[in-house]
């Protein structure tokens, strides 16, 4: 085993965590302040991605495809908030997994119905083409050092925008109290659809990221969300910085799992025993963490009350 | 006889009626999809046990529901290839006879939901559906990569199980077997419902504090109907992958938790014979729009949403009204 491949692997991690944070901000957030389970914000996902590789087609510009990324999934946010996820916030946890259900439902079939069931390319630009050479020598994929970057940097932004601004002020209040920001003059239902959209746009973001990595294809949005899921439990449901920490967590154990596992039981096993086993035990590991942190502390890392 | 005692006979007749009617004028298909609906009823009426009477909201059931379909797929793959199961401790062979498969069906997934559920109980709300959903997803990647028995392909059986003194491959006479372990599974459910279990169950889901008040641990309370739960979801596995000869990772994909939910909102949560009407419905509704388009899911979710968003009682809350007070 050779360090480099550790080092990069340790990268890939960082990289898919910092992706599924983009997922989960919004996922805690929404359910943090309105108390509702989005099952469709993979949805938002896929429309982001769909959305960014249709635009990616037709005019050339990556830069464009992701400002289409966004804007469409923040659009389809707020037209499912407006129509239908509005009325759930004040419905038992049930209603909301089977309402948003529904809306995979029709997201995924509608998507499969506009675009067919092939899957779709989004090619990540020229300039960001190719590898970097970092320090001790180790070569990196550009692309995936960008998404890095921007994933960090969209933390960033989130954290100041939560902690510096009037809106994240309100935010912040709306989380601990629904009711008396309401009495204080705040719109809630205006500063509900702008969360509910904020949550869409970083999905959407995120799925036209990936989608330069991934194929672009119905369905795409559903592992990541139930990883999304496990990160939010995991860092305790409402709590950004707990969606940074255990979406970074489970970027890594997931990445590291696959590649360190088989190895490790190949020190005990033959190669294709441990393959096998060290494989399926890393498919099962996040879910395996995830478990364990639940025992520890049922309301997960970060989660309060 | 109250609308809801109405309803419940119109039902099972129904159910009866339309195989027999296919069976006569000689339209197999008809008959398998009435045998599909029976089972799917089945899976509901396992999950309505813990959604509805307990209030707990498993996102998760397709995981006993494919224990049972792999219990029936890996002993009937062991008995057509005459490989022994395991040979340590004790040999054990594989075994095409229902009657051995089911109670085994029952059994594991019986031990699956007291084990995942004894985990998942510790959290309540939101954090029970997500780490139900998250065993669920694990034993989905579980079976994905268990190449033993198929891994991603799934298993195909050739014929199905043996019950003794029926000709099993006969649409009609596999739909009958279907049928009578539903009515079985009916009664067993009314019964416990009605029994002190049953109504401390109910009176769990409605106040904790008040049912540990007068000395009854809701966490007890909730791991046994988990277990009964996930048990009785595990024998319409069992019975499923029979019926299709197959059995694949995909019966544990958090969509057959999400198709076995759908059966028991469209027909009515908490009501015993609610999934029976959810299953049937839904049947009826992927054969009639299915038909129509091929995105017929698109009409699925706006016929979910619409009974969410409207008729929160389902089918039975509409035919029959609120849910009667029990005596």
């Amino acid at each position: 085993m050779s360090w480099i491949l550790l080092i990069e692997q340790t990268l890939n991690g960082l990289q898919f965590g910092v992706m599924l944070f983009l997922m989960a901000a919004g996922l805690t957030l929404i359910f943090g302040v309105m108390g509702l389970i989005n099952l469709a914000h993979g949805s938002l996902y896929m429309v982001g991605a769909f959305a960014a590789a249709a635009v990616a087609a037709a005019t050339g510009s990556f830069v464009l495809a992701l400002v289409a990324s966004l804007v469409a999934a923040a659009f389809a946010g707020v037209l499912i908030e407006v129509l239908v996820i509005r009325r759930l916030y004040d419905r038992d946890h049930l209603d909301q997994v089977l309402a948003t259900f529904a809306l995979i439902l029709i997201f995924s079939e509608g998507t499969r119905w506009a675009f067919g069931s092939f899957p779709l390319f989004l090619d990540r630009p020229e300039y960001l083409a190719g590898t970097v050479t970092l320090p001790f020598g180790i070569e990196y994929s550009k692309y995936r050092l960008s998404l890095i970057g921007i994933g960090l940097l969209v933390a960033a932004g989130l954290f100041w925008m939560i902690m510096r601004t009037r809106i994240g002020i309100r935010i912040r209040a709306g989380e601990n109290d629904r009711e008396m920001i309401g009495a204080l003059g705040v719109d809630i239902s205006l500063l509900y659809t702008l969360i509910f959209a904020l949550g869409a746009a970083l999905a959407g973001f995120a799925g036209a990221l990936i989608g330069a990595i991934q194929s672009v294809q119905v369905g795409m949005g559903e592992p990541v969300l139930i990883l999304a899921f496990v990160v939010i439990v995991i860092g305790g449901i409402g709590s950004i910085k707990g969606a940074l920490i255990g979406a970074v967590l489970v970027g890594l154990t997931d990445t590291l799992g696959r590649f360190l596992l088989p190895q490790i039981f190949g020190l005990v096993m033959t190669p294709s025993a441990a393959t096998s086993v060290g494989s399926s035990l890393a498919s099962m590991s996040i879910y395996i963490l995830m478990a364990g942190v639940l025992l520890v502390r049922p309301k997960g890392l970060f989660g309060g009350a | 006889m109250t609308k809801e005692t109405l309803l419940n006979a119109v039902l099972l007749c129904l159910l009866l009626a339309v195989p027999l009617i296919a069976w006569v004028s000689d339209e197999p298909f008809i008959i398998t999809l009435t045998t599909r609906a029976v089972i799917f009823a089945i899976a509901g009426i396992g999950l309505n046990f813990a959604l509805g009477f307990g209030g707990l909201v498993s996102l998760g059931h397709a995981v006993f529901f494919g224990i049972g379909g792999y219990v029936m797929g890996i002993l009937a793959y062991h008995a057509q290839t005459y490989t022994p199961l395991m040979e340590w401790p004790f040999a054990v062979e594989g075994t095409k006879s229902m009657l051995i498969v089911w109670p085994v069906a029952v059994v594991v997934s019986g031990l699956a939901a007291l084990a995942i559920g004894a985990l998942s109980l510790r959290t309540t709300g939101v954090y029970f559906i997500m780490i139900t959903l998250a065993f669920g997803q694990m034993l989905y990647y579980f079976t994905i990569s268990w190449s033993t028995y198929g891994g991603e392909d799934g298993l195909s059986i050739y014929v199905r199980n043996t019950f003794p003194g029926l000709n099993t491959m006969d649409p009609i006479q596999f739909f009958a077997i279907c049928y009578v372990l539903l009515l079985i599974v009916l009664i067993g459910v009314h019964c416990a419902a009605r029994s002190s279990f049953g109504l401390m169950l109910r009176a769990a889901k409605q106040n904790e504090e008040r049912v540990q008040a007068v000395g009854q641990g809701p966490y007890r309370l909730y791991l046994i109907a988990f277990t009964i739960s996930g048990a009785i979801t595990g024998l319409a596995g069992a019975l499923f992958a029979d019926l299709n000869r197959f059995v694949s990772p995909t019966m544990l994909s958090w969509h057959t938790s999400g198709e076995i939910m759908v059966f028991v909102i469209l027909g009515g949560v908490g009501r015993v014979f609610g999934p029976v009407a959810g299953a049937a419905l839904f049947i009826l509704l992927e054969h009639s729009l299915g038909g129509l388009s091929e995105y017929w899911h698109i009409y699925l979710g706006a016929i979910l949403l619409g009974v969410v968003l409207f008729a929160r009682g389902g089918l039975y809350g509409l035919l029959a009204g609120r849910e009667v007070a029990h005596d």
